[in-house]
C-alpha cells in the first residue's frame, strides 16, 4: 500500500466512500438530503429511474450478507444501472488470487462503481488505490460500515426530525462492530451525544477518543437516551471466551422493556440486523412498531444506497 | 596492502572512551596500529595512503545484531551481495544474521553452508545465529554445543518465542553450562493471537486486532524469573513498551545479568505513523505510543537497553500489498540504521557517544566477538561519516533488494562517507 507503482497510477482519482471518517459534515448531509428524496419514490408504484443508465455497478462481496447486498443490488437497479453481484466466498480468491489481482481484473471491465464488503479492515482502501472507478465500502472487517450509519441517521431524522442534541446509545459487541464505529463518527458529526454500553471484554481500547462515552452498566448508559441501538452478539464470541454465556449476557446487556425504562420515555430502538432474539433483545420489544425502527431501517437503507450510488458515480 | 593514515578526524570510540580530534593508522594487515590525538602523520610509513577526514567523524564499523538475509530460500527478497551493499552504505561492517531462512539454520550442515556461502558472496563480516529450537517450532532444542563449535554466535527463534516454560527452563539451564547466548523474542502467543498492531486508539480506529504490551512483558518476567535459577547469557531481542522497561529496570537494579535490544523503528516511530494502513509499518514488536517511544530512548540513556538493531526484514512488494492483517511483517533498515539513530543526537535526546556505543562495542561485548572497537590491534573496520549532511530517504535509492522502508520520505541528517572493512575501502560515497 505504501508503494504505488507508476504503471498503475490513476488519472483523476474518483471520490470513494471508504468510511464516515473521510466524510465532511457537508458531504454527509448531502447524502442524507439526496436519500430523503428517494424515500417517496421507493414507496410509489413506479420505482425506476434512469440516472445511472449505461453505468456498471459491481457488488463484490467477500463476506456473506443478505440485507446489505440485496439493498445495494436493488438500489443500483432502481437507478437504472447494470448491476453485477459477485460472491467471492468460493471464487478465484480460494485459488490464491490476491485482492489486488481481483481488482485489476474487474477494473479491466470498466465498471463505474464497485461496492465491496470484505472481512479485512482496510480492504476497500487498498482496492480504491488500484481501480479507476468509485469504491463504496459495504463493510470492512471491524472498521467501518458507512452506508449503515447513514441509513441509521436517515431513520432517526425521519422519526425525530433531527439528530442534533439527541443522546444516542449503542449497546452490545462494540469491539467487533464496524456499525458502532461508523455510527460513533457520524452521530458526533451531526451533533448527537453518543454513549456505548458493552461488557468490558467487548469494549475497544480508547473508544472515548472516537467520541463515545463508555459504560458497562445499562442503567447508567441508557439514562436520558433518545435512541437505543442494539448490536448483534455473534455466537463465536462465546467460544473465544469473551463472555461466560448467552443467558448471562441477556441478563445484564439484553434489552428488555424494563431496561428500556432507563432511557427517555419516547426512546426508539434500532438494530442493524440480523437479530438474535432473546440474546441481545427481547423478542416482543423487537416487533413493537411503536418503539422499534428495525423495518424502517431496512426500507430507508435502499434510499441511502441509491443516494450514495448516484453521488459517487461520476 | 599499504598502510593507511586517517588524519583530521573526530574519532569516537566508546570502547576506549575516546572522543577526540586525532589520527588513526592501519598497518599493512589492516589492523589498528595507532589511534588518538597524539598520533601524527609521521608515525606511519612514508609510503602510506593518506585519508584526510576533514574534521568528520570516524567510528568503529557498526555491529548490527539483528538482520535477515534471504539466503537460502528467499533470495528474491535479499541475498548476501545486496545485503552487504546496503550494510556498507550504512556503515555496518558486522551483521548478526537470523536463522529463519528456508531451510532454517538449526543443524550443523546448514551452518557450514551459510558460512561458506557468506564467505564467497558477502562483503561484510557475518556472524550467523542458529535457532533455539528445531524448525523454530518451540519443541526441541538445537545442538547448542556443536553449533557453537561451527561458528554460531547466538541462538534465536527470531520473531518466534519459546512458549513452553518447561522447555525454556531447560534451554536456559543447558545454555548456562556451556555458555551460549540465548536471544529471546518476547511475545506470549495467546495474548497476541491474530494481532498486528498496538492495542490502542489506532487499532480501534482501523478496526484491527491489537496486541497488548502485556504479551511482551509477561514473557520477559517469566524469563527473568528463570534466569535467577539458570543464569545463562540471556538477551531480549527487542522491547517495545514502557511497561517492559519497568520490569527490566527492577531486575537490572537487583544485579541480574542480561542484555536488552531495541529496534531503531521503535525508537523513531510510533503507532500514529501507520496512518491509513501503511503496511510497511507493520512490525513485530509493533509500534506503540509516543510515551513508549520516549521511555525507550530514556532506557538507552539509563543503560537499561544495551543495543540498537536495525531489525532488517526485506519483504517484496507482493507480500506487503495486501490488507493490513494479511500483509507480511517487517521493514528494511540496515542502510538507514545509523543516520536514523543520529536523529536522537540531533534532537538532543541522546548523547552521540551513547548512540555509537549501542551500535558498536555493546553488541560486540554481548556476542563476545572482537569487533566494535578501534583499540590497538583490532580489525580495521571503520565508518567515516558527515554528522550533519542532510538527505531524504527514497526507497528506490536504497541498496537492499526489497524496498520496504518504514521511513520513506523522512529527512535525515548524517551521511556515511566511507566504510572500511579489514582495512580495505569498501564503500565510498
Amino acid at each position: 500500500m505504501a508503494v504505488r507503482k507508476k504503471t498503475s497510477a490513476i488519472k483523476n482519482p474518483p471520490k470513494h466512500l471508504l468510511g464516515i471518517q473521510n466524510l465532511s459534515v457537508q458531504e454527509a448531509k448531502q447524502i442524507l438530503k439526496e436519500a430523503k428524496e428517494f424515500i417517496s419514490l421507493n414507496r410509489s408504484s413506479s420505482k425506476k429511474l434512469d440516472v445511472l443508465r449505461g453505468k456498471t455497478q459491481i457488488n463484490l462481496f467477500f463476506e456473506p450478507s443478505t440485507r446489505t447486498q440485496s439493498s445495494f443490488d436493488l438500489a443500483g437497479k432502481r437507478l437504472g444501472a447494470d448491476v453485477m453481484t459477485m460472491n467471492m466466498n468460493n471464487s478465484a480468491l480460494k485459488k490464491g488470487e490476491t485482492l489486488i489481482d481481483t481488482a485489476m481484473t474487474l477494473n479491466a471491465m470498466h465498471p463505474d462503481l464497485i461496492v465491496i464488503r470484505h472481512q479485512d479492515s482496510g480492504a476497500p482502501n487498498l482496492l480504491s488505490q488500484k481501480v479507476n472507478c468509485a469504491v463504496i465500502n459495504a463493510g470492512d472487517g471491524r472498521r467501518e460500515h458507512p452506508t449503515q450509519a447513514l441509513l441509521d441517521a436517515l431513520t432517526i431524522i425521519n422519526r425525530k426530525g433531527k439528530i442534533e442534541g439527541l443522546k444516542i446509545t449503542i449497546c452490545g459487541d462494540i469491539l467487533h462492530s464496524r456499525v458502532a464505529r461508523s455510527n460513533i463518527y457520524l452521530m458526533n458529526m451531526l451533533g448527537a451525544e453518543v454513549n456505548v454500553i458493552a461488557p468490558k471484554t467487548l469494549m475497544p481500547k480508547s473508544i472515548e477518543r472516537l467520541g463515545a462515552k463508555p459504560f458497562t452498566d445499562m442503567k447508567k448508559g441508557l439514562d436520558g437516551s433518545d435512541i437505543v441501538m442494539m448490536l448483534r452478539l455473534q455466537n463465536e464470541r462465546m467460544q473465544g471466551s469473551f463472555l461466560p454465556s448467552k443467558r448471562e449476557y441477556y441478563e445484564f446487556f439484553g434489552l428488555t422493556p424494563e431496561k428500556l425504562k432507563y432511557a427517555n420515555k419516547d426512546a426508539l430502538i434500532m438494530h442493524p440486523g440480523p437479530m438474535n432474539r432473546g440474546v441481545e433483545i427481547d423478542t416482543k420489544l423487537a416487533d413493537d412498531i411503536n418503539v422499534s425502527l428495525v423495518k424502517e431501517q431496512v426500507e430507508l437503507g435502499v434510499a441511502v444506497r441509491m443516494a450514495c450510488l448516484k453521488i459517487y458515480c461520476k | 596492502m599499504k598502510e593507511k593514515i586517517f588524519i583530521n578526524a573526530r574519532i569516537i570510540d566508546p570502547s576506549q572512551k575516546m572522543d577526540e580530534k586525532g589520527s588513526l593508522i592501519l598497518d599493512k594487515n589492516g589492523k589498528v596500529k595507532a589511534i588518538g590525538k597524539n598520533v601524527k602523520k609521521s608515525d606511519g610509513e612514508s609510503s602510506a595512503e593518506i585519508f584526510d577526514i576533514k574534521g568528520n567523524v570516524l567510528i568503529p564499523g557498526i555491529v548490527d545484531m539483528k538482520a535477515f538475509v534471504g539466503e537460502p530460500g528467499y533470495e528474491y527478497k535479499e541475498n548476501f551481495r545486496t545485503l552487504s551493499q546496503a550494510a556498507l552504505a550504512g556503515g555496518v561492517t558486522s551483521i548478526v544474521t537470523m536463522p529463519n531462512t528456508k531451510p532454517i539454520i538449526d543443524n550443523v550442515s546448514m551452518v557450514d553452508f551459510i558460512i561458506r556461502r557468506g564467505r564467497d558472496k558477502a562483503a561484510v563480516n557475518l556472524f550467523p545465529c542458529a535457532s533455539i529450537t528445531k524448525q523454530t517450532e518451540g519443541k526441541l532444542m538445537t545442538e547448542f554445543g556443536l553449533l557453537s563449535l561451527r561458528g554460531i554466535v547466538g541462538f534465536s527463534d527470531v520473531n518466534k518465542t519459546v512458549q513452553n516454560t518447561e522447555l525454556m527452563a531447560r534451554i536456559m539451564d543447558y545454555a548456562s553450562d556451556i555458555g551460549v547466548l540465548i536471544m529471546q523474542h518476547a511475545e506470549d502467543y495467546e495474548l497476541s493471537k491474530n494481532s498486528c498492531i498496538n492495542d490502542g486508539e489506532i487499532a480501534t480506529r482501523l478496526g484491527l486486532e491489537g496486541v497488548s504490551q502485556i504479551a511482551e512483558k509477561i514473557i520477559i518476567e517469566r524469563d527473568l524469573s528463570l534466569l535467577s535459577e539458570y543464569p545463562c547469557r540471556y538477551h531480549i531481542n527487542q522491547i517495545s513498551s514502557k511497561k517492559s522497561l519497568e520490569v527490566i529496570k527492577k531486575n537490572k537494579s537487583n544485579g541480574k545479568k542480561f542484555s536488552v535490544g531495541v529496534s531503531i523503528n521503535n525508537l523513531s516511530l510510533n503507532e500514529n505513523d501507520i496512518g491509513e494502513f501503511k503496511t510497511f509499518l507493520k512490525l513485530s514488536p509493533p509500534l506503540r505510543l509516543e510515551e513508549d517511544r520516549l521511555s525507550l530512548v530514556q532506557g538507552i540513556k539509563e543503560n537499561l537497553i544495551d543495543v540498537i538493531v536495525s531489525d532488517h526484514i526485506p519483504e517484496d512488494e507482493e507480500s506487503k500489498r495486501l490488507p493490513f492483517s494479511q500483509a507480511a511483517t517487517g521493514a528494511i533498515g540496515i542502510e538507514t540504521l545509523l543516520p536514523l539513530a543520529l536523529e536522537m543526537h540531533h534532537n538532543e535526546s541522546l548523547p552521540l557517544n551513547k548512540i555509537i556505543e549501542t551500535l558498536t562495542i555493546n553488541p560486540a561485548k554481548i556476542l563476545q566477538i572482537n569487533k566494535g572497537t578501534l583499540a590497538k590491534g583490532s580489525d580495521g573496520d571503520i565508518c567515516v561519516l558527515d554528522l550533519d549532511a542532510p538527505w531524504l530517504v527514497k526507497a528506490e535509492k536504497l541498496k537492499s533488494k526489497s524496498k520496504n522502508t518504514a521511513i520513506e520520505g523522512r529527512k535525515l541528517q548524517g551521511k556515511i562517507l566511507m566504510t572500511f572493512l579489514n582495512g580495505e575501502l569498501v564503500f565510498n560515497q
